[in-house]
């Protein structure tokens, strides 16, 4: 009990501020910390979550002086804590603040069953660089870490420390995540969203709901929504005028089917997020640069998206490689577009063994027909004992002789 | 240090071979092998949480049937410390690469992690000779010597025989041995030097040019051909060079189709770990064999007598040096 004497003064002043936020008893220890931690949030500034007043906007009247009177106790006479350096135009503002509730006297009496529920945590550092700080004292940043969210990840992104910390997670955090659940996310697959878009947490909850029902009007099933949700987690964030361009980008430039449109987008809803150059930019190479016909790309890209955000060099030596050096023609590339997807290392050193067993036959119309796909898309062992009849440390022997 | 993540790294630490091949950058198959290696070593099981002590309140019911506050110490464990909140234990690792290799060029590369680098420096020091295999394609000059450059000229090979071949590569061994004995920095007329050179230990003091110590042509069929050669303080682009002079002598031009390393100081092809074995397991059992054959060539080296063999050229180069390495460290 010593030591909740000790900070009475402190106490008292938590008390006010409970008092003021005219919370039950029960509670009050969570809220008691919840609010340590709103007002102290109120004034981290961007990286290193420092407290500087003029980067933040200002908290109302009340909270300020709350922030100034919680801190000072916990004040000790070594730490430089920032908030003492006040600029002197802040006070005639509080002043008038301590006319209307008059302060807790530290020397006021208080009961025993009010000083259990005092909690002397050691205090928060004004600025820190990391998140780990705050976790145990914050309500929001516990909840996400149970969730499943890596916080070491979001630690190192510019503004996303300070961003959870001023979220509250009974107003902020816990709506959004009834609302993924309802899009159809399982319990699992919140904690790696959140950890890849936390600003998913800021999003009005209106304009995100405007968002998937754009889609289902679009006539994309629930379960193809979830899935694009959760495999691209910044697609919420857009805008539905930014959607509906994407889409008409590729039903149009692809000439698609609005079914195969809705197709490529569920498998990879990455080309939702990202920039439209680099695809326009790979079918212009598609084109010019490789000849494919316009009905070949088409399939090309139904087949396998990724090439459409691939890079554009690998790709050409890819292509490079297959078309020149190992003679397939166009069409049987645009049957197996697979092989635009491989490392051009797998290929290269599949086809030399193949060559060096005399087995490199990838014509369809005479025997011994090894397809592009048993090339490329077989695991190392089954290619070995299917295609090239040979054992694994054969090839791995080789794999050191090129 | 005493978590499974900790302990799997102890493991790690030391030299072992990959095989970098052609078209890849080194720094790229190094980067490959540091994140494969920091994801296996981040997957152990992380170490048992640290406990707290909080004093959380508790409502009890009193003897007189009044509800009291009192505190409970208990015990939960630090959320601060969570994996999630600290993140993995190992951020980056220290792996260094031994003799580099060009992205035209193959072969084995050693690479080093941790402690190892130590190794890596002894090793350097220790001027141990490398063996290459070149191919070679006469007919043809390029601006870079090898066969991806500028076409410059095309020439006439009808003339070239073996034999023709074998004086030519007998030649620049002659100059390249003449040059070893100028940068070994011992006196021509004396006993030690005749010793040394009979034992074929000679090796240059400090910096030198790049040396050839042994060079035999392994195919010939023209155009093409490939030659073995063993060799200090090169670069592959003067192998590639080696290739190129080798067509001039010959009153043709040739360039290089191919470097291909097959053994670094100690390490031969054997053991060296392709692309889909760069993983933790097979690295530690590379590092723990590397060891216990450092270990024992050192023990070897502590003998009186060396077993020697004329024939035996790469395998006395292999022991020789690495007694070497092993003793400096």
């Amino acid at each position: 009990m010593a030591s909740a004497k000790l900070c009475r003064k402190c106490a008292g002043l938590l008390w006010g501020r409970t008092a003021l936020a005219s919370l039950s008893v029960p509670d009050t220890l969570l809220s008691v910390r919840a609010a340590a931690v709103q007002t102290h949030t109120q004034s981290w500034s961007f990286t290193t979550f420092r407290l500087s007043h003029s980067a933040s906007p200002e908290p109302p009247a009340a909270e300020r002086r709350l922030t100034e009177r919680g801190l000072l106790p916990y004040d000790s006479p070594g730490s430089n804590c920032t908030v003492t350096e006040r600029p002197s135009p802040d006070s005639p503002s509080l002043l008038e603040d301590l006319d209307i509730a008059p302060p807790l006297s530290p020397f006021e009496e208080i009961s025993d069953d009010e000083a259990v529920q005092i909690v002397a945590t050691p205090p928060l550092p004004p600025a820190s660089t990391s998140l780990r700080d705050y976790v145990s004292q914050s309500e929001t940043l516990t909840k996400l870490v149970q969730l499943g969210v890596d916080l070491f990840k979001l630690e190192q992104r510019p503004n996303v420390g300070s961003m959870l910390l001023r979220l509250d997670f009974q107003q902020d955090v816990q709506g959004r995540l009834l609302f993924l659940k309802d899009v159809g996310l399982q319990d699992s697959q919140l904690g790696p969203l959140i950890t890849h878009n936390p600003f998913i947490l800021t999003e009005s909850l209106e304009n995100l709901q405007a968002r998937v029902s754009y889609l289902k009007s679009k006539r994309f099933s629930s379960e193809a929504v979830c899935r694009m949700v959760s495999k691209a987690p910044y697609l919420l964030n857009f805008s539905v005028q930014r959607l509906d361009n994407r889409l008409g980008f590729f039903q149009k430039h692809l000439g698609l089917s609005p079914h195969k449109t809705r197709d490529i987008v569920t498998r990879l809803p990455r080309l939702m997020c990202g920039s439209l150059e680099p695809v326009k930019e790979n079918l212009k190479v598609f084109e010019l640069e490789l000849g494919f016909r316009p009905n070949e790309i088409q399939h090309i890209a139904t087949r396998i998206p990724k090439v459409l955000t691939a890079n554009k060099k690998r790709l050409t030596e890819t292509f490079d490689y297959v078309h020149n050096t190992m003679g397939i023609p166009h069409s049987l590339i645009a049957k197996f577009p697979q092989v635009l997807n491989v490392r051009l290392l797998r290929i290269r050193e599949r086809h030399r063994f193949l060559q060096y067993l005399g087995k490199a036959q990838y014509d369809p119309a005479q025997s011994g027909y090894v397809s592009l796909d048993q090339l490329v898309s077989l695991p190392d062992a089954v290619f070995c004992s299917e295609v090239a009849s040979a054992t694994l440390e054969d090839f791995e022997q080789f794999q050191k002789t090129l | 240090m005493g978590t499974p993540a900790g302990r799997l790294y102890r493991r790690l630490e030391g030299l072992f071979a990959v095989y970098k091949p052609p078209g890849v950058h080194w720094k790229l198959v190094r980067d490959t092998v540091e994140t494969n290696l920091l994801k296996g070593i981040n997957s152990a099981p992380p170490p048992a949480p640290q406990l707290q002590v909080q004093f959380l309140p508790e409502r009890t019911e009193g003897p007189s049937g009044s509800t009291e506050l009192t505190l409970t110490a208990t015990c939960l464990p630090a959320l601060a410390e969570h994996p999630r909140v600290t993140g993995p234990r190992f951020r980056k690792l220290r792996v260094g690469v031994g003799h580099r290799l060009d992205a035209f060029s193959s072969g084995l590369l050693v690479l080093a992690v941790g402690q190892g680098n130590k190794l890596l420096t002894d090793l350097y020091n220790s001027h141990v000779t490398r063996d290459y295999t070149v191919e070679g394609e006469f007919g043809m000059a390029t601006d870079d010597f090898s066969n991806t450059g500028r076409l410059i000229e095309r020439t006439t090979y009808d003339h070239i025989t073996r034999d023709k071949l074998e004086r030519v590569l007998a030649m620049i061994q002659g100059a390249n041995q003449k040059a070893l004995l100028t940068y070994s920095n011992v006196d021509m007329s004396s006993q030690e030097a005749y010793e040394l050179a009979a034992k074929g230990s000679l090796y240059p003091q400090g910096k030198s040019p790049p040396i050839v110590t042994g060079l035999r042509c392994l195919h010939f069929e023209p155009p093409h051909f490939s030659l073995e050669i063993q060799c200090l303080h090169e670069t592959q682009r003067f192998l590639c060079r080696l290739v190129h002079e080798v067509g001039l002598e010959l009153r043709s031009t040739s360039v290089c189709t191919g470097v291909r390393r097959t053994r670094d100081g100690p390490f031969t092809l054997q053991m060296a770990l392709t692309r889909n074995h760069w993983t933790v397991p097979d690295i530690a059992q590379a590092i723990q064999q590397s060891r216990s054959s450092w270990r024992q060539s050192a023990s070897r080296a502590s003998l009186p007598q060396h077993t020697e063999s004329r024939g035996g050229e790469q395998g006395r180069h292999g022991t020789d040096e690495g007694a070497r390495v092993a003793m400096s460290d």
